[in-house]
């Protein structure tokens, strides 16, 4: 693969990961009212939703400062310079050299940070609340990540993400070695934490006293909502994207030819339709969590992540 | 070259302390001590500089003098001049920024005493990585500790202020009977007390001894550098100096507790056995942990930053242990990069907290309190203070694309080959620190989240606030400076790494530059386990920020931003009191760690008298368990306060009885003389 069509890859995958990610929350919104016995809207309607917020006016609170105006360029920004360094389609990766698994963590947690930062700017006790539980979650989800991701790295013997991908194709029978089955269970509970899905946080409500994410926002609108969401969404496809393809990575190209492009292109999609039916199966099936009984649903994950570690350690 | 800048260096302080001691109440020598002391500065930075191109040691030759006490000798090797470094980083900018904030204490203070403390307290922190034997160590360890005393009881007619310095004079002396103790059993054996000599004589030594001066010299320096159970004085007297003080105790001084841990660990002792790496990494993640959990329950903006530095400072250990535990294990190129990652840690460390402490410093200027909880809107009146402040944060927090985010990824990988070690109990405890590490991370972007988000956002929670002013001229430009220092500690993360990089392979004992790091754009950790490059990270989170600001403007509707009252459920107006406070937003986590906290909480609501339905107030008071003072200092001091009183029995205050015990003593003396059979 040269420099210049590694890329064109590279930026076709961050482009494939924008457009994807609203048709993910809508294909989960869809699943779910399916399951509900609903008709559901569309599984396009993000699409339109966001081309109606960027249509629509901006309204800003009067108390916000101009923090509270940088903080969803920053959230976009940091979330969408993710998927430059993800494995979508084809490895190696070009921009493995730039950021592994570590920068991927702390760049979704950059964006956490200042949504937390612009939920306390308006002065509402919505705002305060939410960021006040989206750090708390955020923090104790730390070590199950860092862990869990550890876990694959050490596998691989690298955190590059391209990297591991490349490993996990050569060796096959590690997808389904018990290190990697933990990790999995770590990481998916450590996802529906992170992008604010049940049980931890509920991705349906606007007005309730249990909300977290949606508390946050609740000041936004126009084009700094329509960020936002679009970040949202790119947020679950990133964590939907490293399970799908650092644990499940057959079909990702190694080499860059259309056929095998596309193959690629469809086996991902294949692979985020499954993710999200499991979830969308999930958030029917449960109910929410009290707020303080997630610290104990993300030390199980802890747990998990830990035996993971173990489990690769004990297979070397 | 380098004898000039030592020259310059020293003098610069010298002038400086007298400056302030002749005309130190008046404008022009308060300017003049502050005009010494940056000069003294950046020569010190300079010096550092040019002596971390490494080569061999400078010996000033012609500066041992009192050779008969072991005598004053001065070497500049590449650790020393790497820690000359991050002094100049932090005093230089600290310096500026005083010599703008001590103009509150004009007046109520003496302004001379505080020049002449300052000065003093620099040159003897400058000379302590200098120093070359243990005579001048001592002397530049103690003349650092006692200025810093003075400075820190600046503020005396604050009796909180005079505890806090009794506080912080007991631990730093206990602190210094455990060196004197590790330096006694070292120079038993030795020629001389100076350091190359010991390094000689520690290779002799029996394992015990070893272990003995290690633990030794790791109560001694741990106590400056704020290790637990050892920190219990940061939190009370880094609040309580001025806070270009605290800036330099929390990101200089401190720092040199890691030095020692370096000199005496690496340098005198040449390492040692597994258990030693493994101690510090314990008492790293101990500290890393217990200092961020009690940051987030802060609500004084000052101990916040404290306890935060005895997190930070536990991470540096925990660095610096995997550096010992993998030159035990035989991994020297792995130990190279533990070093090297705490090295690049604690200079990130010195200017972010350095830049934070001033930023505390002058939200404090401006309204008098330390309290977040009557903070709030100052980004609105404070346009300089607020970004700097918010780099600041997201530096500390472990966030890209600043210096912090770049030395914690260093740490994670610096941890990383010990999972992979053969033995179990290594890999374990590797992955224990791990996960500490990585939780530590997280609750310190909770506790930053807070420290930033209470402070300067949403309304005024006081009149103090609401009526704050912007900093003066010279503070803003240390602040300023000292954010420059991160974003370029970010960007020129390679160059400083290669710098601590060569400081670390030195002192595990590797060929100076060693090819533990690919030097390309990226780091390249050794055995190619992973690669990231600082200045993409930041290239492309700029770009692609100012990517999306265009596009959204291009896409987006025309019409102007409205401004409307925030949405509140129909409720009428907004009130301060509706906000979340600092207390508030640390509570779920209160709650999630309750049982490290054990909080008590005491709430007494006032009722309306017509009716309990109605509230008129209601007090909140919650107290933590202080676990430390509680169940080891409390009782200790007790019992040294018994012994105490009962050698009062002694003091009849009779000078018969005096000369009787005088006496007795020499009795007993020849006595034991006799019995023994000496000449």
């Amino acid at each position: 693969m040269t420099a210049a069509s590694g890329h064109v890859l590279a930026a076709a995958q961050a482009l494939l990961c924008l457009a994807v990610a609203p048709g993910l929350i809508g294909l989960i919104r869809w699943l779910k009212a399916r399951m509900q016995n609903r008709r559901g809207s569309p599984v396009w309607q993000p699409y339109l939703d966001l081309r109606k917020l960027l249509a629509k006016e901006t309204v800003v609170s009067v108390n916000a400062s101009w923090l509270f105006r940088l903080a969803p360029y920053v959230v976009f920004t940091s979330t969408a310079a993710v998927t430059f360094l993800l494995p979508v389609l084809a490895v190696p990766l070009p921009l493995d050299p730039v950021g592994d698994l570590l920068v991927v963590v702390y760049l979704l947690l950059l964006g956490t940070f200042f949504l937390a930062l612009a939920g306390l700017d308006p002065g509402s006790a919505f705002g305060g609340m939410g960021a006040s539980r989206e750090m708390t979650v955020a923090a104790l989800a730390e070590p199950s990540i860092a862990v869990a991701m550890f876990a694959l790295a050490l596998g691989a013997g690298s955190t590059n993400l391209g990297e591991i991908v490349a490993r996990a194709m050569a060796r096959p029978a590690d997808a389904v070695s018990p290190g990697y089955l933990l990790a999995f269970t770590a990481l998916f509970i450590v996802t529906l934490a992170e992008t604010g899905r049940l049980p931890v946080d509920n991705p349906a409500t606007h007005l309730e006293l249990t909300m977290i994410h949606e508390a946050m926002v609740l000041e936004y609108s126009g084009r700094y909502l329509a960020l936002i969401e679009w970040a949202a969404a790119l947020k679950l496809l990133v964590f939907f994207t490293l399970l799908a393809n650092l644990f499940v990575p057959w079909g990702v190209a190694t080499t860059l030819g259309p056929g095998a492009l596309l193959l690629a292109a469809v086996t991902y999609v294949a692979k985020l339709a499954v993710l999200a039916a499991a979830v969308a199966v999930f958030e029917t099936r449960v109910a929410k969590l009290r707020l303080f009984r997630v610290p104990e649903l993300l030390s199980v994950s802890f747990v998990l992540a830990l035996l993971a570690i173990t489990a690769s350690f004990l297979s070397r | 070259m380098t004898d000039l800048l030592f020259a310059v260096m020293v003098g610069g302080y010298a002038a400086g302390a007298a400056a302030a001691g002749v005309w130190g109440q008046e404008r022009g020598g308060h300017t003049a001590s502050a005009a010494g002391a940056i000069v003294g500065a950046i020569a010190g930075l300079l010096l550092g500089l040019s002596g971390s191109a490494g080569g061999a040691a400078h010996h000033w030759a012609a500066l041992d003098v009192a050779a008969v006490a072991g005598g004053v000798v001065l070497r500049l090797d590449v650790l020393a001049a790497f820690f000359l470094v991050l002094i100049g980083v932090v005093a230089a900018p600290a310096v500026l920024y005083g010599a703008g904030y001590v103009a509150g204490y004009a007046g109520r203070y003496s302004l001379r005493g505080l020049g002449v403390a300052l000065n003093l307290f620099l040159l003897a922190t400058s000379l302590v990585p200098l120093a070359g034997n243990v005579m001048t160590f001592l002397l530049a360890w103690e003349g650092m500790s006692l200025a810093s005393y003075f400075l820190v009881l600046t503020d005396h007619e604050d009796p909180e202020t005079v505890r806090a310095g009794t506080w912080y004079l007991g631990m730093t002396q206990v602190g210094l009977a455990f060196l004197l103790g590790a330096f006694l059993f070292l120079g038993a054996a030795a020629p001389s007390l100076d350091f190359a000599d010991l390094s000689a004589a520690a290779a002799e030594l029996d394992p015990a001894a070893r272990g003995l001066v290690f633990v030794l010299a790791v109560l001694g320096f741990g106590s400056k550098a704020g290790l637990v159970p050892l920190h219990v004085w940061l939190p009370r007297a880094h609040p309580a100096a001025p806070s270009h003080v605290s800036a330099l105790m929390s990101g200089v001084m401190i720092t040199l507790g890691i030095y020692g841990l370096l000199r005496v660990g690496f340098d005198v002792l040449g390492g040692g056995p597994a258990w030693w790496g493994a101690l510090l990494i314990g008492l790293g993640a101990a500290s890393a942990l217990v200092g961020v959990l009690y940051a987030l329950m802060e609500d004084d903006i000052k101990r916040l930053l404290a306890y935060s530095t005895v997190e930070n400072a536990g991470l540096i250990t925990l660095g610096v242990g995997a550096g010992f535990l993998f030159q035990a294990l035989d991994l020297p190129r792995a130990a190279a990069l533990a070093v090297a990652a705490a090295l690049y840690h604690a200079l990130n460390h010195a200017a972010f907290k350095g830049l934070l402490f001033l930023g505390a410093g002058s939200i404090l200027h401006a309204t008098g309190t330390r309290n977040m909880n009557r903070y709030g809107g100052l980004i609105r009146r404070m346009p300089w203070t607020a970004p700097c402040m918010l780099l600041g944060t997201v530096a500390i927090a472990g966030l890209p694309p600043l210096n912090g985010f770049m030395s914690e990824w260093l740490l994670f990988q610096a941890l990383l080959p010990g999972v992979a070690v053969a033995s179990p109990v290594v890999a374990v405890l590797m992955v224990l620190a791990l996960g500490v590490l990585a939780l530590t991370a997280g609750l310190a972007a909770a506790a930053f989240a807070k420290a930033f988000g209470i402070s300067f956002l949403a309304l005024p929670r006081s009149d103090a606030a609401a009526a704050a002013h912007e900093a003066s001229v010279t503070m803003r430009a240390g602040m300023v400076a000292l954010a420059a220092a991160c974003v370029l500690l970010a960007a020129g993360a390679l160059p400083a790494l290669a710098a601590a990089g060569a400081v670390a392979s030195t002192l595990v004992g590797l060929a100076p530059h060693p090819p533990t790091f690919a030097l390309w754009l990226s780091f390249q950790t050794p055995a190619g386990l992973a690669r990231m490059s600082p200045p993409a990270v930041i290239a492309g989170l700029a770009v692609g920020l100012g990517l999306v600001w265009l596009l959204v403007r291009a896409v987006s509707s025309r019409r102007p931003v409205r401004l409307a009252a925030t949405w509140g459920c129909g409720r009428v107006g907004q009130s301060p009191r509706m906000e979340y406070t600092a207390t508030a937003f640390a509570e779920p986590l209160r709650r999630v760690f309750s049982a490290i906290y054990r909080p008590t909480e005491d709430v007494t609501v006032d009722h309306h008298p017509e009716s309990r339905y109605f509230v008129q107030a209601i007090a909140y008071r919650a107290r933590l368990l202080p676990w430390f003072e509680h169940y080891l200092y409390e009782p200790v001091l007790g019992r040294v306060r018994r012994w105490g009183r009962r050698t009062l029995l002694l003091q009849s205050g009779s000078i018969h009885a005096y000369l009787a015990y005088v006496v007795g003593a020499l009795v007993l003396l020849l006595g034991a003389l006799l019995v023994s059979g000496a000449p």
